[in-house]
């Protein structure tokens, strides 16, 4: 086992002692390494691998690095931006872009009016750029002219053209083209052919904007040795192969964005890890009809024992609450990624969203409460995608990982995972032998006191091991009642299960400074917006807490936190405050004191918005910041 | 004086497949039903331990109670039974399945699952307990209630009926049969095959409802299918181990066909000129059967060829659910590997 690098990723300027310090050069003649570039192009042109050759290139340079696309619900022609954001200090937010590459008819005016003065454009100048701002430094690209010595035609011509901007970028921002060739290298793997024929446009391009693009910016990347050791993975990458390390044998799914690439991710892992000897299949992923179906398939498998996940969205999360009231009733273990979107219907779908908390928390019919996980990073997309199997098989209940578009699309940084520490927790499992010495098994019986009964599965030897699972009302013997003293028994066991949770999720992650003016709740993946926020009030002299809630139900941490701020605000992106009314109803003695902010806009946030909503709870101190 | 009850070849007696009591009404077809899968299981020396039994909501799914208590059952949602048992089966492709369901469960909320069912080829005893009516509701019709019918409480049916067995066809089923409840042998042989076969095989049981829907002019009463019942083939049923005994019959009046797992189902042609092998004639006879107003019954279509959703999934021959922790969770050194894609 290669060892890992002792380098801890980090976010935040107060952590960033294991980074190269380089000041901000504001107002300098050269901005080194902290600057925020915006590619805008029209989606289906093939841009995506031209974003992701220069996100890689900023990486393997050592320079902490982050890319969001923002893109349409559309296959072809509707505009698509692609955000990479490059901080010496860590900071992977999204942030308003110094740097454009407008690339896209459409959008082009518009584009060129979001830049800040000083702002850089690098254009097509096939395409016609009316503007009139003065203030800006810009760079043609003469496209069509730079391809036309390139021997390809047709649909390859338009994918390739879009290496022209990498070229310019390269030489403008002064990145090797060693290391872009490396990127190149990296996006195609084996495909030599691909990375040559790249690689060509790219250096023609380097070579034309040497020659004739004299550089008249301060922007520029320099190399840097903070990302070493580390790897760059999508959320829903991650978060898939933390389910196949824990153990994950059954999907059954339907198509959804943003979740469709968790089960892509899914399958070629499995397909990697899980197979015999003779190439047979230790898994099953089967596409669903529908999402009654797909929850359907991974409730049936987790009843016959084996451990199954799905993925899916808002719209594909309303069809499975039957299935989930069931599950929970009937006390099946199941696994849930919601990657969370826009709206109902089509909604917002390509925009990011934690709009189905409030939803996924007590989703199913009849008194529900449900398991929900947050990750914020994609080392949390691992941890917990293997441990939402533990927590499902020993809760005997779904849980459900609330993940975002943001997280489960775009592409981060992180520490290579850890392997799981624990063995797999299976439960409370009784095979037949483990049968013969239980006296008076009842399957909903609450022998330990924890809420959790022994469960046996189908194909158990022992004949008085088998039990009719059911969403009817039954006694602890699984067996048909409708008494009411059974029904309330039994509603009030689940509820002692789900205390006997509190302690088993994982806990809020706290950080209280000295002196701190606010204590700032959040969840998921506003943490990068709002960690660097706290660092912009901290420059200021104002320091604020922040506690980082992991899971619900929530744990004594939780409340004792709360109980300890008076003035506390909890930032989330819905408009009516989903987890706020959740924890208002946990802890009703501080309903008042949970003060919701609301960000909705469907894009991500940005520490400016933070710090900008924040100032009303901060009094004089920040006044005008 | 005591005598000790029979037992089978396990030596188990059919007390031992035997469940709850029933609590459908007196009479109901759909408790004839249970009482042939118990005799069933019984005669066939099965393992309790190695069936599932499946359900989605309504009377018939409330029956999986009342037999092979000693089996893991679960009775699902309206509908949803389909894909409970993909998901059950995958997890476990090594029990056998016996899902029941009903016209209501089946035809309408559940018939996009049921035929998703059939694409894939899940192996299952899909039995669809058929009575035209919605019972615990009282009295509504069913996606299969007969064209105009008139009912106390629900007046006349102004939708034409959708039949079962058409539907599980046009889905690409290879085993679909049609049985009456009234005919206790005829389910018994046909589930008895059923149960032999690599895939979803759908038996269309018509078990009339004696509390909405049981006058002698429904086509799901047993008056109706006592009167109107044609037999396309008299089945037998004969484990791998047992001889076929065959009396002397013509030549084409009799076919054994040999089952997925070495067992044999025998017919014996009613009609002569029915073959079971071809979806289109099998639509064909179904659609003349319902404008004769018969209650046409026997295997409608047979054919093995297509492989099961375990197969097609290359799944190994043990259960999933069987895989040891080491088997589930691939080790570190692999974790690594794969990140080294990702640096």
């Amino acid at each position: 086992m290669p060892s890992r690098p002792n380098l801890e990723v980090r976010y935040r300027m107060g952590d960033t002692e294991t980074l190269e310090r380089q000041p901000t050069q504001e107002g300098a003649a050269v901005v080194v390494n902290d600057f925020s570039l915006v590619v805008a192009t029209a989606n289906g042109t093939g841009s995506q691998t031209a974003n992701l050759t220069l996100l890689r290139s900023f990486f393997k340079m050592g320079i902490p690095v982050h890319g969001k696309n923002i893109f349409p619900s559309n296959i072809q022609g509707l505009p698509t931006w692609y955000h990479i954001r490059v901080s010496h200090q860590g900071y992977v937010a999204r942030r308003p872009s110094e740097i454009l590459v407008a690339f896209n008819r459409d959008t082009m005016a518009e584009d060129v009016a979001t830049l800040p003065a000083g702002g850089v454009c690098i254009y097509n100048s096939d395409l016609r750029l009316s503007t009139d701002r003065t203030d800006l430094v810009y760079y043609p690209v003469p496209v069509k002219e730079l391809l036309a010595g390139v021997d390809v035609k047709g649909k390859i011509k338009e994918y390739i053209a879009n290496m022209t901007y990498v070229g310019v970028v390269a030489h403008l921002l002064e990145a090797p083209l060693d290391v872009v060739k490396g990127a190149l290298e990296h996006h195609f793997g084996s495909r030599a052919k691909l990375v040559d024929s790249n690689f060509e446009v790219v250096k023609l391009a380097y070579d034309w904007a040497t020659e004739n693009l004299p550089k008249n910016d301060p922007y520029k990347v320099a190399p840097m040795n903070a990302t070493e050791g580390l790897i760059v993975m999508t959320g829903n990458e991650a978060g898939a192969l933390g389910a196949v390390f824990g153990g994950a044998s059954v999907s059954g799914w339907y198509p959804i964005t943003p979740s469709t690439s968790f089960i892509d991710a899914l399958s070629d892992y499995l397909g990697k890890l899980r197979r015999d000897e003779d190439g047979r299949a230790t898994y099953s992923v089967v596409q669903a009809e529908d999402e009654l179906a797909a929850i359907g398939m991974v409730v049936g498998a987790g009843w016959a024992g084996a451990r199954a996940v799905t993925a899916t969205s808002g719209p594909g999360l309303s069809l499975m609450a039957e299935f989930l009231g069931l599950a929970y009733y009937a006390e099946v273990p199941a696994v849930l990624w919601d990657i969370q979107r826009v709206g109902p219907s089509t909604g917002l779908p390509t925009r990011t969203s934690q709009g189905d908390v409030g939803f996924a928390y007590t989703i199913g019919h009849g008194d529900t409460k449900h398991v929900l996980l947050f990750p914020s990073s994609i080392e949390e997309c691992f941890e917990f995608g293997y441990k939402a199997h533990d927590l499902a098989d020993t809760l005997q209940t779904p849980v459900l990982v609330m993940s975002d578009l943001d997280i489960g699309m775009n592409n981060w940084m992180g520490k290579p995972f850890e392997y799981p520490e624990q063995p797999l927790q299976r439960g409370k499992v009784l095979s037949a032998a483990e049968l013969e010495q239980v006296k008076d098994w009842g399957r909903y019986k609450d022998v330990d006191g924890d809420g959790i009964a022994y469960r046996t599965l189908p194909g158990n030897l022992n004949p008085s091991g088998a039990w009719f699972g059911r969403g009817t009302g039954h006694d602890e013997y699984a067996r048909y009642s409708e008494r009411p003293d059974d029904w309330e028994a039994n509603m009030k066991r689940l509820a002692r299960k789900f205390d006997t949770a509190r302690g088993l999720v994982p806990q809020a992650v706290i950080e209280e400074t000295p002196g701190s003016q606010l204590a700032i709740v959040a969840y998921g993946s506003t943490r990068y917006a709002i960690e660097e926020a706290r660092d912009q009030l901290a420059a200021q002299g104002v320091a604020t807490s922040f506690m980082r809630i992991r899971a619900l139900p929530i744990g004594a941490e939780v409340r004792e936190f709360i109980a300890r701020h008076e003035n506390l605000v909890l930032i989330e992106m819905n408009r009516d405050g989903q987890l706020t009314a959740i924890l208002r109803d946990e802890m009703p003695e501080y309903a008042a004191r949970i003060r919701p902010i609301a960000h909705l806009d469907g894009m991500p946030l940005t520490a400016a918005w933070v710090v900008e909503r924040l100032a009303p709870y901060l009094g004089a101190a920040t006044e005008g910041a | 004086m005591d005598r000790a009850p029979k037992l089978n070849a396990l030596g188990l007696s059919k007390a031992d497949y035997a469940a709850a009591p029933s609590t459908l009404c007196k009479g109901c077809g759909h408790n004839s039903v249970a009482a042939q899968l118990i005799q069933v299981a019984y005669e066939l020396n099965l393992r309790p331990h190695d069936i599932i039994k499946l359900s989605g909501i309504g009377c018939s799914s409330k029956s999986p109670a009342y037999f092979l208590g000693q089996s893991h059952g679960f009775n699902s949602l309206h509908g949803r039974m389909p894909s409970l048992g993909t998901g059950a089966l995958q997890a476990n492709h090594n029990v056998r399945a016996i899902g029941i369901s009903g016209d209501g469960d089946t035809g309408s909320i559940g018939l996009g699952q049921f035929k998703h069912m059939m694409r894939r080829n899940v192996r299952m005893v899909y039995i669809v307990e058929n009575n035209g009516v919605y019972g615990l509701t009282k009295g509504q019709f069913s996606a299969t209630a007969d064209y105009g019918q008139k009912l106390k409480y629900a007046g006349t049916n102004p939708f034409p009926a959708i039949d079962i067995c058409t539907e599980a066809l046009a889905a690409g089923a290879g085993f679909v049969a049609r049985a009456f409840a009234g005919d206790a042998k005829q389910v018994r042989e046909v589930v008895k095959a059923g149960l032999s076969f690599r895939g979803t095989a759908v038996i269309d049981i018509i078990s009339p409802c004696v509390a909405f829907n049981d006058e002698p002019d429904s086509t799901k009463s047993y008056a109706y299918g006592r009167e109107h019942q044609v037999t396309l083939q008299e089945i037998g049923f004969f484990p791998a181990e047992d001889e076929i005994v065959v009396a002397d019959y013509g030549p084409g009046e009799f076919q054994v066909v040999e089952l997925h797992d070495g067992s044999r189902m025998t017919l014996r042609k009613l009609e002569a000129d029915y073959e079971a092998n071809d979806a289109t004639v099998a639509i064909t006879r179904i659609r003349r059967a319902e404008e004769a107003g018969e209650l046409l019954t026997g295997i409608l279509y047979y054919d093995a060829e297509r492989p099961s959703l375990a197969e097609t999934s290359n799944l190994i021959n043990r259960p999933l659910s069987s895989l040891a922790d080491n088997e589930l969770r691939p080790s570190a050194g692999k974790l690594d590997e794969l990140l080294a894609g990702y640096a």
